[in-house]
């Protein structure tokens, strides 16, 4: 075990897939000897050089379109969007293109594509560079969609996406990359492609994503010391969504929460509680919780962002409102 | 008619000065074959075994012909909704072709694409793209593959006029030309962005200034000459083997039907579509070889009919494919599906 930050955790996750593996491609604005706007190929284009650590135009479009033909063709493209927000771009050819390709061709085709995309708010860069892009891109059938809330996910996940045949999204945080945390270099100890349960608790579910996962545990303890024990699922894999780990703790619990930056409308906690509901409504005690979003753009200034951020407070006292 | 530039049949130079003889006759019967092919289609859409819509290439057969005559084995192209032209012209599996738009199992992808998705890999068809000028950054990455693997390989992305004025055009055709890779933009400017005349919706009639845009070469052709097709794609070819960079290559031609099949082009001005019927590339080729003897009344016919049967064996061998099994299409959605 190695303890580095999340965003170290994204370099050496491309830099060993890189040195494994000579079909590995990055290509993204700005990741060659400028190391990312994030640092997230740092040292890379240093190492492995220009064509296999690729500053491309500010043209979404062209090199994520690009991508489908480089793993058509036999390469294993991972590319960087600076933002996720940036997905609105080339969304045709994530959602049309990427995603339906190999099934268009009768499933004769692997489409080795990893799209890493980095969101989501709380660092003051207003409504256009502070979406997470969960809701956008989770409803595609083709499409796998991790979203690493730690630097052992983001490391593991990333490896993963980079190793597998089909199109990942893989969704980092920004206001997770100087997390620190231990990862696990050996594949045989990595967990399997689903939600993980990070904390146990007889008294209620929460389920959470991303930079929402680290608050929904800090809520968690203070919870505690108010005599309720919560159990807090981190979700992890987006697409596809396997909610058994789900449907097992809200068996026990008989209370869901979900605690999502997004917002509500088309999020999906609602698909988390409506399958979850399906599946074990006979052992469900209460109505579902969601905190979520507000329902408005992301507002730049300081105190009306950390409003609209569901906050360790928020997420206590939605748990409490229900009791 | 419109076009700015001679589509006459004013060849100054012989058929056999390009291509061997047998050569010529190849291309003929593949211009027929095209033809056949989409005709075909047609008619077996009359008679219900097609579905949803189609978008057929009568009258530019010459473009995908001369153009596919250019090109080795091993490289790669991508294409549109209007694509059965290069695929056919690439030798794709005419039964599996039809059953595809059949919808049938038998077809090319098991009938999940569709008309608008013809697709074989094995003959380095990547794919058929049916958002207008999505194939292009398709086959910008395949030219990237292309340059990476270093055996001369080229990559060409078939689109129409529309198509110029998306942006996905524009931002592959700057990534192609700073990267220099190896792709030929071929644009079919056949007078019409679906249903709109070309002037009603792009500043110019002559599409070939964009390439000066991004400081690519760019050249003009007849596109309903085969020979002036594949002249131009040749030379194109030869400049991205050479590692000298992308080319984009305006063929001039028309489109003989409407858009797809619920359009039938009643928007055209009076007179249009007759002389541009007069610039028919196969009536042109056939009257090119037979002028120089390259081609008699029997050959003709015995092409024609050779053409016909193996279309129409092909079209009733796919129909009488079987209907897709209604099973799970989790594993053609995913190669490796995740599950708990």
């Amino acid at each position: 075990m190695t303890s580095i930050t999340y965003r170290e955790a994204v370099v050496r996750a491309q830099r060993e897939a890189l040195r494994q593996d000579d079909r590995v491609i990055l290509m993204g604005e700005d990741i060659g000897a400028a190391g990312g706007p994030f640092k997230t190929t740092e040292g890379l284009f240093e190492e492995f050089g220009p064509s296999r650590v690729r500053d491309t135009p500010i043209s979404e479009t062209a090199f994520v379109g690009a991508a489908l033909g480089m793993a058509l063709t036999g390469y294993r493209p991972v590319i960087e969007l600076m933002f996720a927000d940036f997905m609105g771009v080339c969304f045709d050819q994530i959602v049309n293109s990427i995603a339906k390709h190999r099934f268009m061709c009768g499933g004769t085709v692997a489409v080795p594509v990893t799209i890493r995309a980095m969101g989501g708010g709380g660092v003051r860069f207003g409504a256009q560079h502070s979406q997470t892009g969960e809701s956008w891109v989770y409803q595609f059938p083709g499409l796998k969609v991790y979203c690493p809330a730690s630097p052992a996910d983001a490391y593991a996940l990333l490896r993963q996406a980079i190793d597998d045949p089909d199109p990942v999204i893989v969704l980092e945080h920004k206001a997770l990359m100087s997390v620190k945390g231990e990862i696990e270099p050996d594949a045989g100890s990595w967990p399997g492609l689903g939600p993980q349960v990070l904390r146990t608790g007889s008294d209620v579910t929460l389920v959470a994503s991303m930079a929402m996962v680290r608050r929904t545990m800090a809520a968690a303890e203070i919870l505690a010391g108010q005599g309720v024990e919560a159990e807090v699922i981190d979700l992890r894999v987006l697409r596809p969504l396997l909610v058994q780990p789900i449907i097992d703790s809200v068996i026990k619990t008989g209370a869901l929460a979900v605690i999502e930056e997004n917002h509500a409308a088309g999020g999906w906690g609602a698909e988390v509680i409506s399958r979850t509901f399906d599946a074990a409504f006979d052992y469900i005690d209460k109505p579902p919780l969601r905190v979520t979003l507000p329902d408005w753009p992301m507002p730049y200034s300081p105190p009306l962002e950390d409003a609209a951020l569901p906050s360790v407070e928020r997420i206590v006292a939605a748990v409490q409102s229900r009791r | 008619m419109s076009s700015s530039i001679s589509t006459g049949g004013h060849a100054t130079e012989l058929v056999t000065s390009i291509l061997g003889a047998s050569e010529a006759l190849a291309a003929f019967e593949k211009l027929l074959l095209v033809r056949e092919f989409e005709d075909k289609v047609y008619d077996s859409f009359v008679a219900g075994l097609v579905h949803g819509t189609t978008h057929l290439c009568q009258g530019q057969e010459a473009v995908a012909v001369g153009t596919v005559m250019a090109l080795r084995d091993d490289d790669y192209l991508t294409y549109t909704y209007r694509g059965h032209g290069p695929c056919v012209a690439r030798g794709m599996d005419l039964e599996g072709a039809f059953a595809e738009i059949f919808g049938r199992s038998t077809g090319v992808s098991g009938g999940l694409g569709g008309s608008m998705h013809l697709t074989d890999m094995q003959l380095g068809l990547l794919g058929s793209f049916a958002i207008v000028g999505a194939g292009l950054p398709v086959a910008v990455g395949a030219g990237i593959s292309a340059r990476e693997r270093g055996a001369g390989q080229v990559s060409v992305t078939y689109f129409g006029d529309g198509a110029t004025n998306i942006g996905a055009f524009h931002e592959s055709m700057n990534l192609a030309a700073v990267w220099k890779l190896p792709v030929i933009f071929v644009c079919e400017n056949n007078l019409y962005g679906e249903y709109s005349p070309i002037l009603s919706t792009t500043p110019m009639q002559d599409l070939v200034v964009r390439a000066s845009a991004y400081a690519m070469p760019g050249t003009v052709a007849d596109g309903n000459d085969v020979i002036a097709v594949f002249k131009a794609m040749r030379e194109a070819v030869d400049r991205a083997r050479a590692g000298d960079g992308p080319t984009f290559i305006e063929y001039k031609t028309y489109r003989q039907c409407g858009h797809s099949r619920s359009d039938a082009g009643k928007y055209r001005p009076a007179g249009e579509l007759d002389a541009w019927m007069e610039q028919d590339p196969i009536v042109r080729f056939r009257s090119r070889l037979t002028q120089e003897g390259l081609l008699d009344e029997a050959t003709t016919l015995e092409i024609e009919q050779r053409v016909r049967e193996t279309v129409r064996a092909a079209a009733a061998r796919a129909a009488d494919g079987a209907w897709p099994e209604l099973l799970s299409l989790e594993s053609a959605t995913y190669s490796h599906p995740i599950t708990a």
